[in-house]
């Protein structure tokens, strides 16, 4: 193995692979189809019942919500270079503000995205202006100390009247509207799906646009980009703002599917589960993210299975835990992926085709 | 008044364990410009082995002296074999590869020893010197044993043959090779050294906090912010600056106490010790990134 | 016999960008040699290649042993000390710790004491200076670091790399009388990249010509020194 290779293949298709429309969102036919079956699986439930159970759904639901929750880390990290290891705090301020609206003002669900979004708009932006300061590693170094101090903030003494300190608030599941005949989880799929498609779209415009190609142009060359007179602490703070935005809508959105939050489920294993959701989808790669989404929730909902493999088909005597497959894939993508799977996938269909 | 100074004491002890880790950090920024998020849980391990190596019955100091070479070898064995092939990667490729070493080694050690809270013995006798419980044995025992290490690593660095070629190694590599220096052994060596010293951290940490996977979380934060309050790029400040925020750390939760005491009104306490290190490491990243001792480097571009 | 240092089809690379092609030349033991030649002709990048600090393809050896392809401190230990362009000064260094960088092998030994004993001859302003930080030497001092660190790996071969860069004339001649002392109090052959042909054709006894790249003229210093057409063409003065 040659010593230079992990790195040159990053830096390459970093810069490759967001460079043409066409990768940023794939084929543009082939997202309709995928939509369209998104949308017509719940359906499927009434002729399949056992292979589209209502918990299959929710999971489903749930990948949607890690999707966005993804995308919002790699508009920052992975389409703009900063670094967050801490993104995980803005799931939480996401899904506290949906809690505490829901649970102090009874606001209905559905009026929260963009109470939610402005929210953890303004976190973020407040958030991204000393991060302007840090570069590189010590940006990952503060978002680092973040995501290990947010469940203590959550706990902090002088919230608990809104936050339920350690117990946190139980809340109730969003039920379908205008008489819709759907059941929980199946209105909460399509909920999750109509946003997913909404932000992953808004997203798309972005980058397309002029924005966009500031946002990595500033990645690339941040001092280039200084000189073509690019507004980069603009472009920084606002980028910070939009992706805490989409992680904390996701934050709410998890809210609402659980119903339930804590302080406990916004540790440190959350950052870590957005990070390697990032780079096992594909840093700056939007189907990478739908990719990271799902495989983060395969590996937190296999992991008993897994463990159970473990022990009685290996004849190992641990508990694997997510938490170890998860370092370990870290390390291993490193080497053979360092593009994560859709760039692995995409160098692997322009090897075919030459 | 005396409870003040008892906290002033303890806060030096607790300073004393964020000084090994911010040195172990600072040994590695120095010679690779990387942070080592992996530093508190390598800390970690490798107490777990000392534990592992006294259940089956052997002395104290030679669980610890084990440990301390185990670890070592371990340290140089990573720096070799999991970041050298990363040596040109993009700064995202080995932060993530740092969060995967954490994460093996926490989920590891979770795996093997299970979750569970252990005790972890100290090494120091009972009896307190007859210092009216000033402080306590075993924190006087690990300020001593950490003043130990920092002199015999101040040695090193500063007397030995070996000691000047790392850290010409990390001053500038190019010149270090053209002066006959294996660098790429220099670099591996510095591993080995803050995983050792790391160690000495988490063995004498664990008597404290008890032995548990995520024992080091805060103590790598408290470390951080030492570190960085100290400057990053310079060893002597990075101790100085541990034993800073060790005493800062006691000293809010003596001040919150005492407000809460005579106020009634509940700021700040234990509870907080987390978001306390973070709003120090934010504070003096975006006000004082060289830290207080280190040196403002000009970046070329 | 071979010649003390062979290189033959030297290539060297920055990236995808070819910056050497096919550079041959020889050095007799004991020799000064220079490399003469524009901006951007390879000098710096011919004594880079030699101790593999690029990439590099074809062959050089040194006292009958290939070396392509070695570490770059394998070829210094094995007596080639490369005096950089720039100094390559540790700054916050001690003067003597820099010396002794370059002798950490041999230890703390009374040996490595002569050598510094031997070094601060040849430069006794250095001794003066010995426990000051090296980044507040002068720049002709800390030239003059440069070539002494160099002479604690005891070496057989020098390359040096513009020594004049940056420096006053009179420091210049200073630092010259001494590398020719050097040269033959020592018995250390050396490989010298200069802009100044002048003053490097006085020094050397063989002179080799380089443009974009590759040899185009080569012989011993007193004929290139005497050639109008060469001066003009290629030193331009």
């Amino acid at each position: 193995m040659s010593t230079a290779n992990p790195a040159d293949a990053a830096t390459a298709s970093a810069a490759a692979v967001p460079a043409s429309p066409a990768a940023l969102g794939a084929d543009r036919r082939w997202v309709w189809i995928v939509v369209a079956i998104a949308a017509l699986l719940p359906l499927l439930q009434f002729v399949m019942p056992n292979v589209i159970s209502d918990y299959r759904l929710f999971l489903m639901s749930t990948m949607m919500i890690a999707a966005i929750a993804v995308l919002g880390l790699n508009l920052l990290t992975g389409f703009n270079g900063q670094i967050s290891l801490g993104h995980g705090a803005f799931y939480a301020v996401g899904a506290y503000t949906a809690a505490i609206l829901m649970d102090k003002l009874d606001l209905p669900y559905w009026t929260l995205l963009p109470i939610v979004a402005a929210v953890c708009f303004v976190v973020g932006f407040l958030f991204g202006l000393p991060a302007l300061r840090l570069e590189g590693h010590y940006l990952a170094l503060a978002t680092f100390a973040l995501a290990l101090a947010v469940p203590q903030m959550l706990k902090y003494k002088w919230l608990e009247g809104l936050t339920g300190g350690v117990q946190g608030i139980v809340l109730l599941k969003p039920e379908a509207p205008f008489g819709l005949p759907l059941s929980e989880d199946q209105w909460l799929y399509y909920y999750c799906l109509i946003v997913t498609v909404l932000l992953f779209w808004g997203a798309w415009n972005m980058l397309r646009g002029r924005s966009g190609r500031a946002m990595m142009a500033i990645r690339d060359h941040h001092m280039a980009a200084d000189t073509m007179g690019i507004d980069t602490a603009r472009y920084k703070t606002v980028t910070f703002g939009i992706s805490a935005a989409y992680t904390g809508i996701a934050g709410a959105l998890s809210a609402s599917a659980i119903a339930f939050v804590a302080p406990d489920s916004f540790g440190f294993f959350l950052s870590i589960s957005l990070l390697i959701g990032l780079v096992v989808g594909g840093v700056a790669s939007l189907p990478g993210s739908i990719i990271g989404g799902i495989f983060t929730v395969l590996v937190q909902n296999s992991a008993q299975a897994l463990s159970n493999f473990v022990k009685n088909d290996i004849g190992l005597p641990y508990d694997l835990s997510p938490y170890s497959v998860y370092g370990i894939l870290l390390l291993v993508l490193m080497y053979v992926m360092p593009t994560g799977i859709a760039g692995g996938v995409v160098l692997a269909w322009r090897r075919l085709r030459r | 008044m005396e409870q003040l100074i008892q906290q002033i004491a303890s806060g030096l002890a607790n300073g004393a364990i964020y000084a090994c880790v911010a040195l172990a950090l600072v040994m590695i920024f120095v010679s690779t410009d990387h942070i080592n998020f992996a530093q508190g849980e390598m800390a970690m391990f490798s107490t777990y082995i000392s534990w592992q190596l006294i259940q089956w019955g052997l002395d104290y100091w030679v669980a610890f002296f084990l440990a301390v070479a185990i670890s070592f070898v371990a340290g140089v064995l990573i720096e070799r074999i999991v970041l050298r092939p990363l040596h040109n990667a993009p700064l995202l490729s080995i932060v993530v590869v740092f969060i995967g070493l954490l994460a093996i080694c926490n989920s590891v050690a979770g795996t093997v020893w299970s979750y569970l809270i252990k005790e972890y013995p100290t090494p120091f006798p009972k009896d307190v010197f007859g210092m009216s419980g000033l402080i306590g044995a075993h924190q006087l025992g690990v300020v001593i044993v950490t003043l130990v290490v920092l002199t015999l690593l101040y040695v090193f660095f500063r007397y030995t043959p070996l000691g000047l070629a790392m850290r010409a190694a990390a001053q500038n590599p190019v010149s270090a090779r053209l002066a006959g220096v294996r660098v790429d052994w220099m670099l591996a060596l510095g591993w080995g050294l803050a995983a050792a010293v790391g160690a000495v951290a988490g063995m004498m940490v664990a008597h404290i906090v008890y032995l548990d996977p995520n024992m080091m979380a805060g103590i790598l934060l408290y470390a951080f912010a030492g570190a960085l309050l100290g400057g990053i790029s310079n060893p002597g400040g990075a101790v100085l600056g541990g034993f800073i925020v060790g005493v800062l750390e006691n000293l809010v939760a003596y001040l919150g106490n005492a407000i809460e005491k005579g106020l009634g009104v509940y700021i700040i306490g234990n509870g907080e010790k987390l978001t306390v290190a973070l709003i120090i490491v934010i504070t003096v990243l975006t006000l004082k990134p060289s830290g207080l001792f280190g040196r403002v480097v000009v970046k070329r571009v | 016999m071979a010649a003390f240092l062979e290189v033959s089809g030297l290539k060297a690379f920055y990236g995808q960008t070819q910056a050497l092609y096919d550079v041959a030349f020889s050095l007799e033991q004991g020799g000064i040699t220079t490399l003469l030649g524009a901006n951007g002709a390879g000098k710096t990048t011919t004594l880079r290649a030699i101790c593999n600090m690029v990439r590099t393809e074809g062959r050089v050896a040194f006292d009958n042993q290939v070396i392509t392809g070695r570490a770059t401190e394998s070829i210094v230990r094995l007596g080639v000390a490369h005096v950089p362009e720039g100094r390559g000064t540790f700054t916050t260094l001690t003067v003597e710790e820099n010396l002794r960088i370059a002798a950490y092998t041999r230890g703390r030994s009374a040996e490595v004491k002569r050598d510094l004993d031997a070094v601060f001859e040849y430069f006794p302003r250095l001794q003066e200076r010995i426990q000051q930080q090296a980044g507040t030497l002068s720049g002709g001092e800390q030239q003059m670091l440069a070539i002494s660190r160099a002479l604690m790996l005891r070496p057989r071969l020098m390359l040096l790399d513009e020594p004049s860069f940056g420096l006053a004339p009179l420091i210049v001649q200073e630092i010259f009388r001494i590398l020719r002392r050097i040269n033959t109090e020592s018995k250390v052959s050396m490989l010298l990249v200069e802009q100044n042909a002048a003053l490097a054709l006085d020094l050397a006894d063989h002179a080799y010509v380089l443009e974009t790249g590759r040899v185009v003229m080569a012989g011993p210093s007193a004929v290139v020194k005497n050639d109008e057409n060469i001066r003009k063409s290629y030193l331009g003065y």
